[in-house]
């Protein structure tokens, strides 16, 4: 038995107005990036109007911008692709070749990242002004790989858990060694997982904030703290802060809506799947 | 690529031969060594901070013996920063629990354009907090030019500056705003994985709709909520980027959390030993909430 047409209207309408809601903000903000400075803090809100381009150029045009996101570019691929590389073996070490300890490395690692942030900044701060990595990619790359860490072990982990071990076996008394094994096998094999992996681990390193914020200045600052930072002086101009702003974070919307049921997996360790 | 086990690949090694035990350790080391280089390292020098006077302001540091933390523990406004952040971590978590739950369910039904629907839901986690701060301080809650002040003054009353009024429930609300996602997500995700025959057969026995929410429905999502519970309150005690880009912890002390106040201390007063005794208790903290975490995840482990 059905439940009535009644209540699945009502059940549909409920749904679609609690989406709506969330969203309205996003949508918000990209209709003020179209308006132009005078139209984007008019009163009554204006909803009808001739979208314009101009906040759009106006605010890539502002001195740094471009440079602000190259440097989120950069970072957030760079710290990636280390962070693969160096989860990747160990990943494969821990689903496949499970000892006594394995569960305890796997805890460890999740527990380096309950570790707050703001605890460890002045050490963190201070190492990277005594080395001059301050306000460097390389600083920012460093720190968003080590944080990023635990969570592409503990995702790569739980896709390799689901590959089945014979073809793995097969291969290794065919002969074909780990590094074989990683890149010819498991690479293709887990190739989703891994996609996500990566997806994930550039949507938190785009999205980082505070590390952002506190070693960078003008030269390694990514877009978060570009937007940040400059809100104060720049406040007073709806229309290209929101134009900067929809151009910070369409990229992840893109790529958040392309994995969100497989980020689940990275985001919980696995807990929820 | 797909087929690297090409005959000409394979050695000489007939499956008589003993298994060839690969050495994990070279392939675990440097995950190992980086991870415990950047959780080990940092921390005991923050302990060590913590001891000494030591102001970038004025060198060189001294020992101090626990001068930094008698102060702590005597000062009122650390007493204030950590009923801000409880304030904080409780509003966002309640706000998500109720919302998240609500919203993974209705969200769960089958209704025209639910995928699309779904995106737009979860959409607000994947904005950057700076962003997700400038929305709601500027485009919204502004009191002049704000939506929420214009339709304030539609339903005839006056328009409200929330961010000195009411600043606390202001971060909360933009923090809820990117949090409530989560939530959804996880519930959502965990609401998929439930047995559908068990729903039918409830359904089947006659089981009214609320009855088959509060039996079957809501226990099943017992553990994900739990897992929400604890990932959220560790992220929502590092909350920052939102306070800094709107309140800047004020007016007054009314939103500096602890994680705020250690931030001030340490890159606006430069008073490293004082910051670093607030971290190490912020750092306690949080390992009194992993631990239970840790427990949670451990037993999927086994499971």
């Amino acid at each position: 038995m059905k439940p009535s047409l009644a209540s699945r209207v009502v059940l549909a309408t409920l749904a679609w107005a609690a989406a709506l809601i969330m969203v309205f903000p996003i949508l918000w903000m990209l209709v003020t990036a179209f308006k132009t400075e005078g139209q984007a803090i008019a009163i009554p809100p204006l909803l009808i109007f001739t979208p314009k381009l101009r906040s759009f150029f106006d605010a890539t045009q502002n001195a740094g911008y471009l440079l602000f996101a190259l440097n989120s570019v950069i970072v957030s691929v760079g710290a990636t692709v280390l962070a693969i590389a160096i989860a990747f073996p160990a990943a494969y070490a821990l689903a496949f070749f499970p000892g006594k300890r394995t569960e305890f490395t796997l805890m460890w690692m999740l527990s380096t990242k309950m570790l707050p942030a703001v605890g460890v900044l002045m050490p963190i701060y201070l190492f990277l002004k005594n080395v001059h990595l301050l306000d460097t990619r390389l600083g920012l790359v460093a720190i968003d790989t080590l944080m990023n860490l635990p969570i592409v072990v503990w995702m790569l982990y739980s896709f390799f858990k689901d590959i089945p071990h014979e073809i793995l076996e097969a291969a290794r008394v065919d002969g074909v060694g780990p590094r074989q094994q990683m890149i010819h096998l498991l690479l293709p094999l887990a190739g989703p997982g891994v996609a996500s992996t990566a997806l994930l681990s550039v949507i938190l390193a785009w999205n980082e904030a505070f590390w952002s914020i506190n070693v960078t200045a003008s030269h390694a600052g990514t877009l978060a703290a570009y937007i940040a930072r400059f809100s104060a002086p720049e406040g007073l101009f709806w229309a290209k802060l929101s134009a900067a702003s929809v151009l910070a974070v369409a990229p992840i919307l893109v790529f958040g809506s392309l994995t969100q049921r497989r980020l689940v997996r990275g985001l919980t360790f696995g807990a929820v799947k | 690529m797909s087929q690297p086990v090409s005959p000409t690949m394979t050695k000489a090694a007939p499956s008589a031969a003993p298994r060839r035990q690969v050495r994990t350790l070279p392939l675990l080391l440097p995950a190992v060594v980086l991870l415990l280089l950047w959780s080990i390292l940092p921390l005991l020098q923050t302990i060590l901070y913590s001891f000494q006077h030591y102001n970038l302001m004025e060198p060189p540091a001294a020992y101090n013996g626990g001068l930094n933390y008698t102060y702590l523990f005597t000062d009122s406004s650390t007493w204030t920063a950590i009923w801000n952040s409880v304030v904080l971590v409780a509003g966002v978590l309640a706000a998500s629990i109720v919302f998240g739950t609500i919203i993974a369910l209705l969200l769960n039904n089958d209704f025209p354009g639910r995928n699309i629907a779904r995106l737009m839901a979860i959409a607000p986690f994947f904005v950057m907090s700076p962003v997700a701060a400038l929305i709601w301080k500027n485009l919204l809650l502004d009191p002049v030019s704000g939506l929420a002040g214009w339709l304030m003054t539609l339903a005839g009353l006056k328009p409200i500056a929330w961010f000195s009024v009411y600043p606390m429930l202001s971060i909360v609300v933009i923090y809820s705003w990117r949090w409530i996602p989560f939530a959804t997500l996880i519930l959502l995700t965990a609401l998929q994985s439930l047995d559908t025959d068990q729903l039918e057969a409830a359904r089947m026995d006659g089981a009214k709709g609320f009855a088959r929410l509060r039996y079957i429905v809501l226990p099943h999502l017992g553990r994900p909520i739990s897992i929400v519970v604890m990932l959220e309150s560790i992220f929502m005690l590092s909350a920052f980027a939102v306070i800094y880009t709107t309140t800047n912890g004020g007016p007054g002390d009314a939103t500096t959390t602890l994680t705020y106040m250690i931030f001030i201390r340490a890159l606006n007063d430069f008073s490293i030993g004082s910051a670093s005794a607030a971290g190490v208790f912020a750092i306690v903290l949080a390992n009194i909430l992993a631990f239970f975490l840790i427990r949670a995840v451990s037993r999927t482990l086994q499971a």
